[in-house]
């Protein structure tokens, strides 16, 4: 017979208490998505009986509703495409140009001392503030809403490319010059690909950021694109359509993340 | 191909590292250098690779190296610094790729270099699947591969546990009996120092000069783990660098 636990207090042997738990992120696939449902849920619920007024927030059924409308009227693809064309265009102009200026930043020290000062006074200027400059540069067609994402992806990429190349292991570098490699090989094959998650991780921010502009510039003067198509929901007061065209971007971030998220997965495969 | 150290000295800024250091290294021999924490020693290194240049002083290469010499000078780091986005065979390509070799004396240099370090089964791996110890012999794969007339190894065994440690000596000294090569190998181990060198070189602490030179005449192949001999030399070193070690270890860092 074992020792009683109430009774022989004193000299029984005592598990040691587990208290190395706990701080260490651990990945739960489907709890994302619950919040969403439980949220929509919720305002389904709240407005079907009346707790939330229509005039606070629209159905959830009826901005799925008016989502099917404008996806069979044929109408989605008609604000879709040039939304898509000028993010795609904006955001690949500011992004080459960015990730090309980081990487001089980071190998020259001149171009450094000279274009430092310079990103960190354009980079807090809000850049829907300079819509009407763009407008009277590039004229009020597409050019000028290109300039105004481009302008908006480039700042953030060249600080975050310049980080990157700054955080390149030096004694790689070292290696390199040790084996006698010339400084064009140590820079494609050391710099760059070292760089890479830092300038992955910035192309994130960066591309949020280009969605957020994109629905500035196409506030302003465009005819076609999700950014109009809100702005009208807007005036006219009718909520479903504005949810419909917020619920239209927010999944385009999704998208852009996973797939950033999904190109990282590739060409970062050797990260331990 | 000799090394030879002319009256080395080397400061940063102030702080003066190395004073009046005169070394030959001869073709074919292994010199360990061995020095308490912060006497320069990896400074010294970095000078005779051409990382740095001496305050004063000069280090020349007296004669010229063999013609098929792609990079006389070849460090083995400490760290190993393999690119992790390159294979095993990607680590060791990356220093042929400057040079003009047909592509077939590539592959057939690094089959050459991966089969000598035993490491032909996992010239696809990348370097995160590797061990300490496989790391350091792709490494030295690397470092063989641009056929060095001199190598210098900076510490090459500290980063690795010590069983680790002693089946690499046993890898290097093989590599040296099959074809003997010149080396300046750093390191504080006293074991390895005694097992590595036919000559070692002990350095007093900061500035780093030289106390003494001590040559071991037995054969490297015939040197072994805990051979009586070598302990008593490697016993004689401790009690040349037992007070200076003492003196480094309570000194301020002031870099």
């Amino acid at each position: 017979m074992g020792p009683d636990p109430d009774t022989e207090e004193t000299d029984i042997a005592r598990q040691v208490a587990f208290r190395g738990g706990g701080f260490a992120p651990t990945p739960y696939r489907w709890i994302g998505l619950a919040v969403f449902v439980v949220l929509v849920g919720l305002a389904e619920i709240g407005t079907q009986s009346g707790f939330i007024s229509p005039l606070t927030l629209p159905k959830p059924s009826d901005v799925l509703l008016t989502f099917a409308e404008l996806y069979d009227s044929g109408l989605l693809w008609t604000h879709l495409a040039p939304s898509l064309t000028r993010l795609a265009v904006g955001a690949a102009l500011g992004a080459t140009l960015g990730i090309g200026l980081g990487v001089l930043i980071g190998l020259f020290s001149y171009i450094r001392a000279g274009m430092v000062p310079l990103v960190a006074a354009i980079f807090p200027i809000p850049k829907i503030a300079l819509l009407p400059l763009f407008v009277i540069w590039f004229g009020i067609d597409e050019a000028s809403k290109y300039a105004l994402i481009a302008f908006g992806t480039f700042t953030p990429t060249v600080v975050a490319t310049y980080g990157a190349v700054d955080n390149v292991d030096r004694t790689l570098i070292r290696m390199g010059q040790s084996f006698g490699m010339s400084w064009k090989s140590i820079v494609r094959k050391i710099i760059l690909p070292g760089a890479m998650p830092g300038i992955l991780s910035g192309l994130r921010i960066s591309l949020a950021i280009a969605i957020i502009l994109l629905v500035a510039a196409e506030m302003l003067g465009a005819e076609h694109g999700i950014g109009a198509y809100i702005l009208e929901a807007g005036a006219l007061y009718n909520l479903e359509r504005l949810f419909a065209g917020v619920v239209i971007l927010s999944l385009l971030g999704v998208l852009l993340s996973t797939a950033i998220g999904a190109i990282e997965r590739y060409v970062l495969r050797w990260r331990t | 191909m000799d090394i030879r150290l002319s009256g080395i000295s080397h400061s940063y800024g102030d702080l003066e590292v190395l004073r009046n250091i005169s070394l030959d290294v001869p073709s074919g021999k292994i010199v360990c250098i061995v020095g308490p924490t912060g006497c320069g020693k990896s400074t010294l290194l970095r000078l005779i690779g051409g990382l740095e240049t001496p305050s004063k002083g000069s280090v020349l290469q007296l004669g010229v190296p063999a013609e098929d010499c792609l990079n006389p000078l070849t460090y083995v780091f400490q760290d190993f610094a393999l690119l992790p986005w390159r294979s095993v065979a990607g680590n060791v390509s990356l220093v042929l790729e400057d040079h003009d070799l047909s592509r077939a004396e590539t592959r057939k240099t690094i089959s050459d270099v991966l089969a000598r370090t035993k490491l032909t089964d996992f010239a696809r791996a990348l370097p995160k699947q590797l061990s300490g110890g496989m790391k350091q012999r792709v490494a030295i794969a690397r470092a063989l591969a641009v056929k060095p007339a001199v190598m210098l190894m900076d510490e090459p065994l500290s980063a690795l546990d010590s069983q680790t440690r002693e089946l690499l000596m046993d890898d290097l000294v093989a590599l040296w009996t099959r074809q003997p090569f010149s080396a300046v190998y750093v390191t504080h181990n006293l074991d390895e120092a005694v097992r590595m060198g036919h000559s070692i070189v002990v350095l007093s602490r900061r500035p780093g000069q030289i106390r003494e030179v001590i040559h071991l005449e037995k054969p490297l192949d015939e040197r072994s783990y805990g051979d009586s001999d070598l302990q008593f030399r490697q016993k004689y070193l401790w009690n040349l660098m037992r007070d200076e070690a003492k003196a480094a270890d309570s000194e301020l860092i002031n870099v």
